[in-house]
């Protein structure tokens, strides 16, 4: 492994006066670092475990919504009932990311920082209209969470930047979110394409209120309007899941790799953006 | 070269130090520093599960733990599955159906299985195909395997009863 240096600041200010230092990086559950570190593509530096900060590890519900500490692994969401039912297309992809093991230490900030246009919780959190609270030196402050990737392993943040909270909103009544992705096989895989949907109904089961993203079809993961628009106002007809699948496919600029052609990711972007709306929108009656 | 860290933890049950260098696993502490061996290192990239420990009551991959993060934690090995002399209902079900042939994954799985029956004492045989997703037997046994988990969860179930 890299040559490196290691603490784990009991406070938010000392972690983030920890990064300022050349090739100093944040470590919550390490199931990327470490395996980045351990294959020598990252220079030596000091590691600054976020754990012992308080409220990096832990869920908590505040003004109806939800935070969530940097560094809280996987399993612990899947573990929290009110969450759960508030959210299940954020914990269903979170979960999704590797095994056991994996979830016993992934988090959602690490997801999102590493930066992985196929990161399995991100689409969902952009579809969630989340956003994360992030600590400098100069002070704190609140961005949506499809501001922190910039490119494929890049992020927007600072020297002494990190993120210390992922907040998801409050939830109003009839609301449900989905994520789908495919892999060819069913269990521990990189998203070829991951889609996230999530919807609001009237009391008629009209969209309310939609918000669409994909994953792995493009550098960044992508809130495409266009595809919420194509379902606001509708019943999730057979003609409003035409227009959702046309506004997705439209948005698709993928790569083609071995795990997927331009021509493929683009048609399944489509085909998934219709099945999750479609769930989400039976979740969003289901939950008055 | 990183100063070596004092490091103090709970092992199986019992208060352990040693001291670490920042960059070393977890995996590399137990087998090296605390001559617990049992644990396996087969990929070192979290896919394989051969390494797999309880971490603070969490199924973790200890090649991608380090080991200076164990400060202050609880850590469970293979090697306090067995009650002394007696072995674990898990371990005497894999001798019995044979689950097993070269070994290497054994104690990781057997160590993933017990966090399996400890959440979950009455699994179904899918759910603990999929818990044991990210433990990779390349015999190719994972029938008697999967046999043996199901055989040892009714066991302990009569048990508890």
């Amino acid at each position: 492994m890299s040559q490196v240096d290691f603490i784990a600041p009991d406070s938010a200010e000392k972690a983030s006066r920890a990064l300022l230092a050349a090739g100093a990086r944040p470590l919550s559950g390490g199931t990327d670092l470490l395996v980045q570190l351990r294959a020598g593509r990252l220079p030596p530096g000091m590691i600054v475990d976020l754990k012992r900060i308080p409220g990096a590890v832990g869920i908590r519900q505040e003004v109806g919504g939800f935070v969530i500490g940097a560094a809280t692994p996987g399993m612990t969401l899947s573990e929290h009932r009110a969450l759960g039912l508030a959210w299940p297309g954020v914990v269903e992809a979170a979960n999704l990311i590797g095994s056991t093991q994996i979830q016993g230490r992934a988090s959602m900030a690490g997801n999102l920082c590493n930066a992985s246009p196929a990161a399995d919780s991100v689409p969902a959190l952009v579809a969630a209209r989340a956003t994360c609270l992030i600590v400098g030196t100069s002070g704190r402050r609140m961005t949506p969470v499809e501001s922190i990737a910039v490119g494929p392993g890049r992020t927007s943040l600072a020297p002494g930047e990190f993120v210390l909270e992922i907040h998801l909103p409050a939830r109003p009544a009839r609301s449900g979110d989905a994520y789908l992705r495919f892999i060819p096989r069913t269990e521990m895989d990189i998203a070829v394409v991951g889609v996230a949907v999530n919807l609001t109904l009237d009391d008629t089961g009209v969209v309310l209120d939609a918000h669409v993203a994909l994953g792995a079809v493009a550098p960044t993961v992508l809130l495409v309007p266009d595809a919420a628009a194509a379902l606001i106002g509708s019943k999730l007809d057979d003609a409003a899941l035409d227009r959702l699948d046309a506004a997705a496919r439209a948005a698709c600029h993928p790569i083609s790799d071995k795990r997927g052609t331009i021509e493929f990711r683009t048609k399944i972007a489509g085909v998934l953006a219709r099945r999750a709306a479609v769930i989400a929108h039976g979740r969003a009656e289901k939950r008055s | 070269m990183s100063k070596r860290q004092h490091i103090s933890a709970v092992v199986n049950g019992d208060p352990v130090e040693f001291l670490s260098a920042p960059g070393t696993t977890l995996l590399d502490a137990l087998r090296d520093e605390l001559g617990l061996t049992g644990s396996k290192e087969g990929c070192g990239s979290g896919d394989c599960g051969a390494c797999s420990v309880i971490l603070d009551g969490r199924l973790v991959c200890s090649c991608l733990v380090l080991a200076v993060e164990a400060e202050g934690r609880r850590v469970e090995t293979i090697e306090g599955l067995a009650d002394g002399g007696t072995l674990h209902p898990l371990q005497q079900k894999f001798l019995e159906h044979a689950a097993l042939q070269c070994g290497f994954c054994t104690p990781g799985i057997l160590v993933a299985a017990k966090a399996l029956l400890d959440a979950n004492p009455d699994p179904t045989e899918s759910e603990a195909r999929y818990w044991l997703a990210g433990n990779l037997c390349r015999c190719t046994g994972y029938d008697k395997i999967i046999r043996a988990v199901m055989d040892a969860a009714a066991e302990l179930r009569q048990v508890r009863v």
